[in-house]
């Protein structure tokens, strides 16, 4: 439980990485790291499927990331129809790639693929939390 | 080349914005057309394969009731799904159960009644596409996923927004030959470029219309075959790979890995190459799939793909023809009858029957089928 609070629409509520919402509370972004072979995921996984073992550890997701590419979204799917337009984006922090939204005073002329963007937390209405990519 | 399972008999539906009739009825329209094609009876069939999309079927587990009402009790019949391409994914099976002795006919039935549910509920099982924990939550939509890939195609070989329109033309131009498309209009450059977004850079017509239909495709041993058909055209080779459905596990997002596998495998199994392939049809939900298709099946190399829709190489005149039947662009996407359509397009250009679409003489053909953003990607190569 406690999963349901991430998303501006949550989907899944029960999960085994749920403490991420904890972390996005506290302003960080985090995934977890397989101590056994030291892989990193983001988002976070419970379960390391190449060794396969299920002791992972939370890291933090920091610094920088590069963006790998974005769209400007005009129809959303139940539930988002409000939001549009919104811009999705994949940015690469070091080799660790995270999917998200960026942030929305970024206007579309001005994103270009390879500008730097960091990982903040946003708070949404309704007590729902979630991160955005904002430029740095 | 391989000259194991043929395949014996093909049938589509017309694809239709909204089909007036029950799920039972649009499938039985596909498999009439390939049984009176094969020229056998439902007693003939040793097992059915039924691919479609559940989260679009009313009907749960759907397969028993096509049974039923195909005349194919007492035969086995099961689901097979991989999104869109879940009946090439059906062809994998029914090919794989012939090869095993277990049956010498296998009816592959695809069909998908998009208009079944509400256009609300479409829009709600849309969002579900993606990984419902990491993804589903930003608001995503399948156009959103094509839409990252162009931009990193752009940006990374220098495509353009024109080089999409370009594709979309091709489409509409034989959208317009093909009676069983949706959208058989033509169309003008200025029309693609100037249409609303959907996700930038995709807009309109960049963009497959969803679609009722069906198709129906029969699979039979060599000795089957043999006495059933004039004219079997053999499945020469067969591949099949996955990707992660997160975009955080991909490499890069200027093409679908899992085809360059799967393409490498049906290659291999066939004993050809790219070059050798006479006419082709590939997954078009969105013109940058096209794109990428090219690209990701070896027609050109990496970055090169817009030469060949530039330089018109992917008309029937071409090279390469490409989707010369409309492809999903002007046919229609129902989801699970997409693949067995873009088999039977090849089977009749290698039997010299596709009419005013057909390609001279051509010996090899292609298909290249993905579900989701290339989650799934299958390619079949077919022979004469
Ligand atoms: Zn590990």
């Amino acid at each position: 439980m406690g999963f349901e609070k991430f998303g501006r629409v949550s989907f899944t509520a029960q999960t085994k990485v749920g403490n991420f919402v904890d972390y996005l509370e506290k302003g960080e972004l985090a995934g977890t790291k397989c101590p056994k072979c030291g892989r990193k995921y983001f988002p976070p996984r419970a379960d390391c499927s190449w060794c396969p073992d299920s002791t992972v550890a939370w890291i933090k997701i920091e610094g920088t990331g590069k963006l790998v590419s974005f769209t400007r979204v005009h129809y959303g799917p139940t539930g988002f129809e409000d939001d549009v337009p919104y811009t999705l984006a994949l940015a690469d922090f070091n080799g660790v790639k995270v999917f998200g939204r960026l942030s929305k005073d970024l206007d579309e002329g001005q994103t270009k693929v390879g500008m730097e963007v960091k990982a903040v937390t946003a708070f949404l209405p309704g007590g729902q939390l979630s991160y955005e990519l904002v430029p740095v | 080349m391989s000259r194991d399972v043929a395949i014996v008999g093909v049938g589509q539906s017309t694809f239709f914005r909204n089909y007036e009739g029950s799920i039972r009825e649009l499938a039985f329209e596909a498999f009439r057309e390939a049984i009176k094609d094969a020229g056998i009876t439902p007693a003939d069939v040793g097992a059915s394969i039924i691919c479609s999309a559940p989260e679009y079927d009313k009907q749960r587990s759907p397969s028993g009731l096509m049974a039923e009402y195909l005349g194919l009790n007492p035969q086995p019949t099961f689901a097979i799904e991989t999104v869109c391409s879940s009946s090439t994914t059906g062809i994998r099976v029914g090919y794989s159960l012939i090869k095993a002795g277990l049956h010498d006919v296998v009816v592959v039935l695809g069909f998908q009644k998009m208009s079944e549910i509400s256009s609300a509920d479409s829009q709600e099982r849309m969002g579900r596409g993606a990984d419902i924990m990491w993804e589903s939550p930003f608001g995503t939509m399948m156009p959103a996923y094509y839409a990252m890939h162009a931009r990193a195609h752009f940006n990374r070989y220098g495509s353009t927004e024109k080089d999409l329109a370009l594709i979309r033309i091709k489409a509409a131009k034989y959208g317009q030959l093909n009676d069983k498309a949706v959208y058989r209009k033509g169309l003008e450059l200025d029309q693609v470029l100037s249409a609303e977004a959907v996700a930038s850079p995709l807009k309109r017509f960049d963009c497959c219309a969803n679609a009722d239909g069906s198709s129906c495709i029969i699979l039979a041993s060599a000795e089957r075959a043999k006495e059933i058909s004039q004219k079997p055209v053999w499945i020469m080779g067969l591949g099949a790979a996955t990707a992660s459905l997160t975009m955080t596990g991909r490499e890069a997002l200027d093409g679908l890995n899992s085809a360059r596998l799967a393409s490498k495998q049906a290659y291999e199994m066939a004993g050809v190459g790219p070059a050798d392939i006479d006419v082709a049809e590939v997954h078009d939900c969105f013109t940058i799939a096209e794109l990428m298709a090219y690209e990701n099946l070896g027609f050109a190399d990496p970055g090169k793909g817009v030469e060949l829709i530039r330089e018109g190489e992917t008309y029937l005149e071409g090279k390469i023809p490409v989707n010369v039947d409309g492809g999903l662009l002007s046919k229609g996407h129902p989801i699970g009858a997409t693949g067995g359509s873009q088999v039977r397009t090849i089977v009749l250009q290698l039997r010299g029957e596709a009419g005013a679409m057909q390609v001279p003489d051509p010996e090899i053909g292609l298909v290249h089928n993905i579900g989701g953003v290339g989650i799934y990607a299958n390619v079949i190569i077919l022979g004469r």
